[in-house]
Formats: C-alpha cells, structure tokens, sequence
C-alpha cells in the first residue's frame, strides 16, 4: 500500500472493520456468515473490494444478489432457511466470525454459560452452532472489549473447539482452522508455538503493555507485532458512504 | 360415503393425550413460529417432569416457568431480541433443576433425521472436541468409520442417537382439517422433521381452511407438513404470538415484558395471572388488551 492511499484520520473502528474484511481475504465463493456488526460491515466491505464471489446473507433465509447498507435488504439470489445452513456447514464451504464471551490461548470459544455445566452460575446462549461451525470449516472471532475476562487461560465450557484438542489421528479434526481472532485493541490468529495466541498487528495507538494487561495468558510475538494496516481511502469512502452510512460500527468500538 | 378423518380438536383435546414424563420436541426456532398456545396449554396443565427437545426459546421458558422440565435437549435457547437469554431457562439451569443435554445445533437435525428413518443413529462431526461430550455422558458415543480415509486413518466421528418423541408440537400458518399444512414465512425450520420423528403429532395454525383452499393459497413447495405426520388439528389464530409466524411479526414490546415479569415474584405473579392462569382466547384477548395500553401510555 502506499502512502498516498492511507487515510490518517480512521477511526478505531474502521481499523477493526478493515481487520475483519481482510479475515475474508483468499475465501473465495463461500458463505460469509458474519455474526456481530462490525464483521458484518467487514464482509460486505471485502465484497465490495477483493472478494465479490463472497455469499452474503440477510441473516435470516435469503441470499443477497447485492451489498446494500448493514440493516438494509435488497435483491436476492438465493434461499438459505437454517435447515439448508447445517448442509452448508457440514459442506465446509463457510466461514462464521463468531463472539465469545470467553477465548482461551487455544482458540477453545465459550458462548453457552458460565460455571459447572450441570449448574452454571450464568446461563447465556448454549453451545449454539459453536462445536459444528468449529469442526467443519473456518471460524474467526471477533470481541468488541478485549478484556482479561474475555481471554482467560480456559474457558468454563467449550463450545467452539480449540487446538488442544485435536486427534492428529482423526481426520474428523483435520478441518479445524481458527483462522482470525480480531478486537478492539489488534489482530491475532493461534500460529504461536504450539497453535497458541499470536499478535499479527496492534491499532494504532494500542500498546504491547496493554494488550497483556488485557489477557489472561502470554501472547506470542507481542512484542514485535506491527501496526495494523490503515485503511485504504477507497475502504474508508465505502463504509463511511455505503455500507454503513449511519455509522453503526462506533457503537461497538468507540474510538 | 365414507371421509377422510376430521382431526380438527381443541387445546383440551390436546392436553388429555398428554402424561407424566413424556418426550416432547417442539418446532419452530428461538421466537420463530413457536406452537405457543399449544405450550401455553402444557404449562396450565397437570403434565409433569417432561424431557424437551426444541431449538429453544420462550416456549421451554414458559414450561421451565411452570416446572413442567425434567430435562431438555437443545442447540441453543434465545429470544432472538433483547434480552436474548430467557430469564425462565436461565433460573432453571442455574438452581439446577434441569438436567442439560446441551447440544450442537446440527445435532438436533441430525438426531430427529435418524428417529424420522428409524435408525438408531447418525454419524456428524459436529460436537466432537467440545463441550457436548460432558454435558451428554456416557448417552453420547461415538462410531468409527469401516472405510478408512486413503491415507490409512480412520474417521471417529459423533453418533448422535436418534431423538425419538413421544409427542410433537408444531405450528403452521395454514392447515386443512387433515393435517396438511404449509408455512408462508421464509422458514419451514425442522417442523416436519419434528412431526416425523414423534409417536403423538400435534398441529395448531393459524387459518383451518378446505384442502382445496390450502393448495391454491400456496406455491406446492409449502406444504411441508403431510397427514400422515399428523393426529390433530388445533385452530389457533395468532396462536405463535408472542413468537413470530408467516402472517405476523415477532411482538418484542411484549417479549420484553414477559423477560422483565420474571424478574422478581410480584411481577412474575401478575404476568402470570393475566396471561398464563387463563385460556387461550383469555390470553389473546388480554395481549390486545395490553398493546392497547402500550399504545395509550405513549
């Protein structure tokens, strides 16, 4: 990228929306399913930018034929009611960016509860789609707030498989690829030692110290992570014009 | 001449087929075309210590609210709006009072695709490293592949037994004295896969109209729902209410005062009064009743 295209001005936000975006880089002709605003924005953004092949969803049934704004519909192309989603799920050819309310240095996800399973002191969703969207395909993560709470050294309950769990000698795991994990502070995948947590780039502004003190275990090449690449002037005219023109995407990360 | 059957029946009807600690699935999704007076009917019945299966949302709160739930086997529980956890399941699940067979949302597909073919189980991937395994215990196993992959390992993969009811609870837009039936939303869900997977099947709707009408109303691919999946026909005008169906949307003013009710005894003791301790057509009179109010106190 060169100089003359970087836009000083963007906001935390757009940061973490263009990091989203490029979760989806190389993904090819496959369903993007989004679960959270800012990926959302994301998806449509690589959509509109290097990846049109891209299958969107209006996060209901329907096949988008185009990108329109987060929260507007338009013309479709297809029908995907949920029952067809666990067809495409077990296809593989999908890439889900889930949140979490716990990820551990693994990558094992909780969304269910937490506490003892048989009697959780918190109940949230259950496990949701988190085991089968894990094991079949792609799965990144997105978290608003980076928090120690968030990144804790295990998670209560596992509902998205992590690293440490794979059978090198099931196949059935071979599929196993969580591929970006992207928060308010940086950007991160689990190619540290071992398939641990690992900084890829930090936002501008964010530092080292602050991404420790906000994660409950060691986080690989910190030190030496750069600074996450700024979005382009042809990004920024897109989400700020077209994609989310209402700006949706400060209220999950405020700058 | 002789007829086809007339299944058309009341929700009492309904409720003296029911007994004690019976396997019910209900249909729908989260606040999606829930069979909701069918599982307001449950809740003011004697029925007890039932095992639910479901793609959970207000439907097993109002029956954990009620203490009818032995048991529940489910992908996820959710309103689909705020406050997104169900207040009734989440007590129930954090006294403890529930047993929990947690699932992998695929699995229940999966689970009533092998009880609608009579197989005692299906291979999926889904579950395996996570979770599920401990909230299941020893009733979830595994299987090997015979074939292995060709490089020589084997795949282990989840068996998901099948999950076979005792008694189905769907609701459909439009059905015919039957038990044909179609839905007019985006969605069928797994309504038909639930109906096909139980020994009992019970259909409430919307509209109860001729077979004849029923066809010309919708495209051939609706009409999901055959009668031989089904034993009685309930006619429930806005019966999914206050979950969403083909002719109406979700009511999230009044899913949001069902979540606050429940957040202490007097608020719970009121809304259950008003809407619960009655019958159905009490209930439909009193919500209008309230979004009347709503309207006025704006």
């Amino acid at each position: 990228m060169s100089a003359a295209t970087e836009s000083p001005d963007a906001t935390r936000a757009e940061y973490c929306v263009t990091a989203c975006a490029d979760i989806f880089t190389g993904a090819g002709e496959i369903v993007a399913s989004p679960m959270a605003t800012t990926p959302l924005i994301g998806a449509r953004l690589a959509r509109l930018t290097t990846e049109p092949d891209l299958i969107l969803t209006d996060g209901e049934a329907l096949i988008l034929a185009d990108t329109p704004a987060v929260g507007k519909s338009g013309p479709i192309e297809g029908w995907l009611p949920f029952s067809k989603v666990f067809d495409v799920v077990a296809s593989g050819r999908r890439h889900v960016v889930m949140g979490a309310n716990q990820i551990d240095r693994y990558g094992n996800q909780n969304l269910s509860a937490f506490g003892p399973l048989s009697q959780p002191t918190r109940q949230m969703f259950g496990v949701r789609g988190a085991p089968g969207n894990t094991i079949n395909h792609p799965t990144s993560y997105w978290v608003a707030r980076h928090t120690a709470r968030v990144f804790p050294e295990k998670v209560d309950i596992v509902s998205g498989v992590g690293y440490d769990k794979v059978d090198e000698r099931n196949p059935a795991y071979d599929d196993l690829d969580i591929h970006r994990v992207v928060t308010n502070l940086g950007v991160f995948d689990f190619n540290g030692p071992g398939h641990t947590m690992r900084a890829l780039s930090l936002h501008p502004g964010v530092t080292a110290d602050e991404v420790a003190e906000n994660t409950g275990f060691p986080v690989a090449d910190l030190a030496s992570a750069p600074v996450t690449a700024a979005p382009t002037a042809e990004q920024l005219r897109l989400i700020r014009e077209v994609v989310d023109p209402k700006g949706l995407r400060d209220r999950e990360v405020r700058s | 001449m002789v007829s086809k059957t007339d299944k058309t029946s009341s929700l009492d009807d309904v409720v003296a087929d029911l007994s004690d600690g019976m396997t019910i699935g209900i249909g729908g999704w989260g606040s999606r075309r829930k069979p909701m007076a069918l599982i307001r009917a449950i809740a003011r019945s004697d029925v007890k210590d039932l095992t639910v299966v479901t793609y959970g949302g207000a439907d097993l709160g109002l029956l954990c609210a009620a203490g009818k739930v032995r048991r529940a086997y489910y992908g996820f529980v959710s309103l689909d709006a705020k406050p997104f956890y169900d207040p009734w399941f989440a007590k129930a699940r954090t006294s403890g009072t529930i047993e929990a067979r947690e699932m992998d949302e695929g699995m229940i597909k999966c689970g009533l695709q092998a009880a609608a073919a009579r197989l005692p189980f299906m291979p999926i991937r889904a579950g395996l490293g996570s979770a599920v395994t401990e909230f299941w215990g020893d009733e979830l196993k595994t299987i090997d592949s015979p074939y292995p992959d060709p490089d020589g390992r084997t795949q282990t993969l989840i068996a998901m037994p099948a999950l076979k009811l005792d008694a189905a609870f769907v609701h459909l837009d439009v059905a015919d004295p039957h038990g044909n039936a179609a839905y007019t939303g985006v969605d069928p869900y797994f309504d038909d896969l639930y109906l096909a997977s139980a020994q009992r099947r019970y259909l409430e709707a919307d509209q109860v109209v001729s077979t004849s009408e029923l066809v010309d109303s919708v495209a051939r691919e609706r009409l999901v729902i055959s009668r031989m999946n089904v034993d009685r026909v309930v006619h429930t005008p806005n019966g999914a209410h206050f979950t969403l169906a083909g002719g109406y949307g979700r009511d999230d003013a009044f899913l949001r005062h069902y979540a606050e009710s429940a957040g202490d005894d007097a608020g719970w003791d009121a809304f259950r009064s008003r809407f619960l301790d009655v019958d159905e057509a009490t209930y439909q009179t009193e919500v209008a009743r309230w979004q009347a109010e709503q309207e006025e106190n704006k």
